[in-house]
């Protein structure tokens, strides 16, 4: 058994999703290789090569990689992924986009967003959004992966001292190309990896009263999230959302206002360990899975949390 | 050009699913279906895709029971052309689905396959992606904008930062989020309409496809249960209980 790790960056610097990835693949006992695909990217495969648990490290670069298109990295990750066992990304829009492709081109299932390893061929995954769990075992030769990032540890990002290969590039041809991206500017705390979440719901009425959002999350050193809702109405950027559909965080304490706690929302924060919601409503869905809950009107309460906690 | 759209039936996203007492999956009998949220959004971009005079077919196909073959109705009444119905009885996985279709594909020859980016009942987020691979298409995943014109697509994409914009060469796979559009209501005219729009069967075996599931599903059981806390009577106490209590602050 050998594991491979998609690694995920900016060409600059690794994602943290990657030592979760590599904390889920200690569960397998076997040893880890990590590879790094991009454009100018050997610092990443320098970080990559420090954390604890990773015995080896490919770097493949090329200007085809830039942007991680799947079309061109697809190929590339199944020439190598023939001497896995098993090939694991995070469960990211990215990893999302790249991973069932390269299952595919390998002619194997893919197993999506797993949140536990019961054995290297069994393993637990949500189904309705997270109403249920569902194990199921794999018997293909390749096992393809996305992790949950919350659901495992992250390895050490010290301690290890992998070599660092270089493999010639051979990117796939494409039809896609890059155009641009853009980027929300936060100086605020990556909301997947945030110890604090503060998130706003439609009950904030307006992007103007968000701002109310921001000050509590500041206060508390938080990320900022959000409903569907919120995110449909324009209040805040797409990248905001938390849920079956967007993005699933498991902080330490995250605060609810103005969200009434409908199943798609809750499979995406559901595992914090300490919920607090705050709604005008006593009957909102939200207080059936919140510590703490606060029938209030927002507008109030949540000016009052804030000037509370200077 | 003509387009694919990928229909599955699933339950309904409002529905508070039950798990089967001998874990051999989630109860189905007597549970309110649907189209899946995202398929439909596919249907209502290829219908606008058509009323613009970009595209000249809508083809919707699904692969499912008798019930999800009827169920293409509802996607006709949005103003798709026809529906292909793969009958298939149980559970169907994303890479037997994308097999299906690429078949499908090369019948009839498309020049976009619109579909959603994940079936909410399996939330897998797999087939669109596995279907661009196989037919070595450039794929486009989770658009909520998508501008059709010369044999070219772009599409703007939902990633985890905000947004990106990829131009595709035609053909091409793309897939729907949330924000693309929003699906009309059906009216009633239409829906008569749909009823008598044609609908065809087509066997997996003639695509020489093998529906039997990949993965070994062992056991479909309840997540642990949250338990509900306590609510408290205004800020100040709020405040004590996250210090002192929960010792999160
Ligand atoms: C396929 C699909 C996928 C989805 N994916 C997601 C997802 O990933 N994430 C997600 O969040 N949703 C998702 N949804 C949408 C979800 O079903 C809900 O519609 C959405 O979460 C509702 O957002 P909300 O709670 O902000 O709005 P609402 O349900 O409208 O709730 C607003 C709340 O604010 C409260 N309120 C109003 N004014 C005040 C005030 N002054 N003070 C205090 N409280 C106030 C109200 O009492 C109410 O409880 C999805 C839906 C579908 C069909
Ligand atoms: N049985 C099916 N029949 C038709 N389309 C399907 C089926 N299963 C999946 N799809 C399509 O693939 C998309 C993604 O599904 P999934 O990969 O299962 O999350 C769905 O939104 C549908 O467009």
């Amino acid at each position: 058994m050998q594991t491979l790790v998609i690694a995920e960056h900016d060409n600059q610097k690794l994602k943290p999703v990657t030592r979760h990835v590599v904390g889920a693949a200690g569960a397998f006992g076997a040893p880890v290789t990590v590879l790094v695909l991009g454009q100018d990217c050997g610092a990443v495969a320098q970080e990559a090569a420090q954390i604890a648990g990773v015995s080896n490290v490919l770097l493949v670069e090329d200007a085809a990689y830039a942007h991680a298109l799947p079309e061109a990295l697809a190929p590339q990750i199944v020439a190598i992924a023939k001497s896995y066992s098993h090939v694991l990304a995070g469960a990211t829009v990215e990893g999302k986009n790249l991973l069932p492709r390269v299952a595919a081109l390998l002619d194997v299932a893919q197993i999506s967003e797993i949140t536990a390893i019961e054995s290297p061929e069994i393993f637990v995954r949500p189904v309705y959004a997270g109403n249920a769990l569902a194990t199921v075992q794999s018997a293909d030769a390749i096992k393809v992966i996305t992790v949950r990032a919350t659901a495992f540890a992250p390895a050490a990002a010290t301690g290890g001292s992998a070599a660092v290969q270089t493999v010639a590039a051979a990117p796939g041809a494409s039809g896609s190309s890059f155009v641009n991206r853009s980027l929300s500017q936060s100086t605020r705390p990556d909301l997947t990896a945030a110890r604090v979440v503060v998130s706003g719901g439609r009950g904030l009425g307006s992007a103007e009263n968000f701002k109310l959002i921001d000050a509590l999350a500041d206060k508390l050193g938080a990320a900022v999230g959000a409903s569907r809702a919120a995110v449909d109405a324009g209040y805040v950027p797409n990248d905001y959302q938390v849920g079956q559909t967007g993005k699933v965080v498991a902080p330490e304490l995250y605060i609810a206002v103005g969200i009434s706690g409908a199943i798609q929302h809750l499979a995406g924060m559901s595992n914090s360990k300490v919920i607090v919601a705050i709604n005008k409503d006593p009957d909102a869905p939200i207080f059936g899975v919140a510590d703490y809950g606060l029938v209030a009107d927002l507008f109030q309460a949540v000016p009052e949390l804030t000037a509370a906690l200077s | 050009m003509k387009i694919l759209v990928p229909c599955k039936r699933v339950v309904d996203p409002y529905v508070k699913i039950r798990v089967k007492a001998d874990q051999s999956g989630v109860e189905l009998n007597n549970v309110k279906m649907a189209l899946n949220p995202f398929d439909e959004i596919a249907v209502e971009e290829a219908v606008r895709l058509k009323e613009k005079g970009v595209a000249t077919e809508v083809i919707v196909v699904t692969i499912g029971p008798a019930l999800a073959g009827e169920m293409l109705r509802t996607a006709m009444a949005i103003g798709a052309d026809r529906g292909i119905h793969v009958p298939f009885d149980g559970e169907t996985q994303p890479l037997a689905v994308a097999k299906v279709l690429a078949a499908l594909v090369k019948r009839e020859q498309p020049q976009l396959v619109l579909m959603g980016k994940q079936a909410i009942d399996d939330d897998c987020n797999q087939t669109g992606q596995m279907l661009a691979a196989l037919l070595n298409w450039p794929q486009g995943t989770f658009a909520s904008k998508l501008t059709v014109a010369d044999g070219k697509a772009e599409v703007v994409r939902e990633i985890d930062g905000g947004l990106e914009t990829l131009a595709l060469t035609l053909p091409a796979v793309i897939t729907t989020d949330l924000r693309l559009n929003t699906p009309r209501y059906a009216t009633l005219p239409n829906i008569m309409k749909a009823k008598k729009k044609p609908l065809d069967t087509v066997q997996a075996a003639e695509l020489g496809v093998d529906l039997t599931p990949r993965l070994k599903l062992l056991k479909v059981t309840e997540p642990p249960k949250r338990q509900a806390g306590s609510k408290v009577p205004d800020v100040a106490t709020l405040v004590a209980k996250l210090r002192d209590e929960a010792k999160v602050l």
